[in-house]
């Protein structure tokens, strides 16, 4: 074992920490955006699927991996326009729409896949994006090749995860999205289109889940398979529980999460006589024990999955 | 009350004409124009490289042999017994399907309903008397000689693979790919990750970093996801299942192939002839028969070492003439 966390061995695991959490950020941030206002999108699994599948169709297509990220995020906006209708404007169940709208677009994800590019027997691949490595920053020992050459996606979620939180706490637009989730009836006695907030952050948050989605496909990939995403989308929405609604503590989450990824590939490399189930288990193990932890305290946004109808205000 | 549609003298003849329709449609043409009735069920998407496979030789069946083929895929394990039961009912002459883990069970139970069925699925197990075959594929014979490519080309003597999951089909490739590596140098380690599923590209991406960041140099991709960092690295890779060079020409140096149209071809004239006994079908998923094979060298054919492909080409000549029986290992293969 001396010879295993060497620097290399530790360079490497936080370059993949960082890789491994990106998508889960991207959604992360798209779902507490969408939670903070009040809608639980349960569609965020799907939506991830159809952002993977319509970026990397844009890619194949166009050639241009920037395309490919602007559609992924735009497939994700239509899929949460589709919750907003469902779920803010007709007042649905919120968990049955979200799991209806996962369900209906993983299938028309490989729908649509394959009537884009049949059933070939080897999957068509496109150029991904390459890592960008930062002058300077990424010659520092260690942490220089594991931070600074990173994919330019990753440096966007890394980017975001201070704004959102930046947007939520300290500005007045998210001020009232905060409101719009607690406590909707006040906001709307200001004046505020409680309907049109909700489908605003609704919108965003599925274009960062669709972006999610592009990652695995554009920059981690080159190649959208069923299952891309395995299971990612819950890890996110399981992410934003864990950082109690907050940005920056959701990030450390995803990042833990990668960070235990990271290290069962590692780890079933080594000496120790553990059977690699146990190592793949690890990562969900510890969300589990981290959400049981911090949920006692959890302050869940209060008109969490309650339809706003004005009707019922008096 | 007696109405006549037909003056009384022409019945005879007519039922006379009759006749040989009705003979022709009984027996004449059954044998010629009835096709061999074959259905798929299938767990996975056909996009899935095992049951694409089995599904390519099925369309070639249908191309070369006349078969009638439905199939049906993304079957749950929930609903997989109805399923096969459904076609049972119907009067197909061969279930084929995956199967494996839980479909295992269902197909078994259905066979045993149908005795007069004959059924073929994916299975580690052994076939059931008198009309469940199973079959797998068995191609460790090209992994192994990839694996005399991997133990002659590795210049850190640590050669890896990331593979899926450790149940017997994928460790008796991954241990032929560490013995024929073992033939050719005897000091050469292998690195193997599992990334616990039959989809995870991003998973095998990043297992792909960590083993050559613990020195491998060449890799057995028998999962999806491997090539791009591969060649980001400059390390060669091997495919698996079907002829993978296009995804990454510079570093893809050969593939372990996959040909399940032996064995289709197999069942379905047995089925034909009536002849169809239940079996393991595994020898028609080996090279010998065509089941199995190694994947063109392309560029690799010019800038191998002439004596590296010389042994792989000698050591395949014996598995084709019998003379060598590539080790069947299916324990968990041991990480050095």
């Amino acid at each position: 074992m001396d010879d295993f966390f060497t620097s290399a061995f530790l360079t490497g695991l936080i370059a993949a920490t960082l890789r491994m959490a990106t998508p889960i950020i991207f959604a992360m941030l798209g779902e507490l955006i969408s939670e903070r206002a009040g809608v639980l999108n349960l569609g965020i699994e799907g939506t991830m699927v159809m952002g993977a599948m319509v970026g990397f169709l844009t890619t194949l297509t166009t050639g241009s991996l920037l395309l490919g990220v602007a559609a992924g995020a735009g497939a994700g906006m239509l899929l949460s326009l589709l919750m907003a209708v469902l779920t803010v404007y007709l007042g649905l169940n919120q968990h049955v729409s979200g799991l209806g709208i996962t369900l209906f677009a993983t299938g028309l994800a490989m729908f649509l896949y394959r009537l884009a590019v049949g059933s070939p027997i080897v999957p068509p691949t496109i150029d991904p994006f390459t890592r960008i490595e930062i002058p300077v920053l990424s010659s520092i020992p260690l942490i220089g090749p594991a931070l600074f050459r990173q994919y330019g996606l990753t440096y966007l979620a890394f980017l975001l995860v201070p704004l959102v939180a930046f947007f939520l706490y300290r500005t007045r637009a998210g001020l009232v999205v905060r409101t719009v989730g607690e406590n909707p009836l006040a906001a709307d006695t200001v004046g505020v289109d409680v309907r049109l907030t909700r489908t605003l952050c609704l919108m965003a948050g599925g274009a960062l889940m669709g972006i999610g989605g592009a990652f695995l496909t554009l920059a981690h990939q080159n190649m959208f398979l069923i299952d891309v995403v395995g299971g990612r989308g819950w890890v996110a929405l399981a992410m934003v529980i864990f950082g109690n609604w907050h940005p920056v503590k959701a990030m450390i989450g995803a990042l833990l999460f990668g960070l235990l990824d990271g290290l069962q590939l590692r780890l079933q490399g080594s000496d120790l006589a553990i059977p690699f189930d146990f190592f793949l288990m690890v990562p969900y193990l510890m969300t589990i024990i981290a959400l049981v932890l911090v949920s006692r305290r959890a302050q869940v946004p209060a008109a969490l999955l309650k339809p706003y109808r004005r009707e019922d205000r008096g | 009350m007696k109405r006549k549609y037909l003056p009384s003298r022409l019945r005879p003849a007519l039922a006379f004409l009759a006749i040989p329709f009705f003979l022709g449609s009984g027996s004449l043409l059954a044998e010629e124009e009835d096709p061999v009735r074959v259905a798929a069920v299938y767990q996975t998407a056909i996009e899935e490289p095992w049951v694409g496979t089995i599904h390519q030789a099925a369309l070639q069946a249908e191309e070369e042999l006349g078969i009638e083929y439905e199939f049906v895929e993304q079957v749950s394990a929930a609903d997989f017994e109805r399923v096969v039961r459904e076609y049972a009912n119907r009067g197909f002459d061969l279930i084929i399907g995956d199967a494996f883990l839980a479909g295992e069970e269902p197909a078994r139970r259905v066979a045993a309903d149908y005795p007069e069925v004959a059924f073929a699925f994916g299975s580690e197990f052994g076939p059931a008397e008198p009309n469940f075959s199973v079959f797998d594929n068995w191609i460790h014979e090209p992994a192994y000689l990839m694996g005399i490519v991997a133990g002659s080309l590795t210049e850190t003597d640590v050669i890896g693979a990331v593979a899926a999951i450790p149940i017997n089909e994928v460790n008796r490739l991954v241990n032929a790919y560490y013995e024929g590596a073992l033939s050719v140098n005897p000091e050469v380690e292998m690195e193997v990750t599992y990334i616990g599923g039959w989809f995870n590209p991003a998973a095998a991406a990043e297992a792909t970093e960590a083993q050559i960041e613990a020195g491998a140099d060449i890799i057995f991709a028998e999962r999806f996801g491997v090539f791009e960092v591969a060649s980001q690295n400059d390390v060669l890779a091997f495919g698996n299942m079907t002829d993978q060079h296009s995804l990454a020409p510079e570093i893809v140096v050969t593939s372990a192939l996959w040909n399940m149209y032996p064995t289709i071809e197999y069942l379905v004239r047995s089925v034909d002839a009536d002849l169809f006994v239940s079996q393991d079908l595994k020898d028609w998923s080996m090279m010998a028969k065509g089941g199995a094979d190694l994947a063109p060298f392309y560029q690799f054919e010019e800038t191998l070492p002439p004596e590296v492909i010389a042994k792989v080409e000698e050591t395949k000549e014996s598995i084709l003439d019998g003379t060598f029986r590539v080790p069947i290992i299916e324990t968990d293969p041991q990480t050095d």
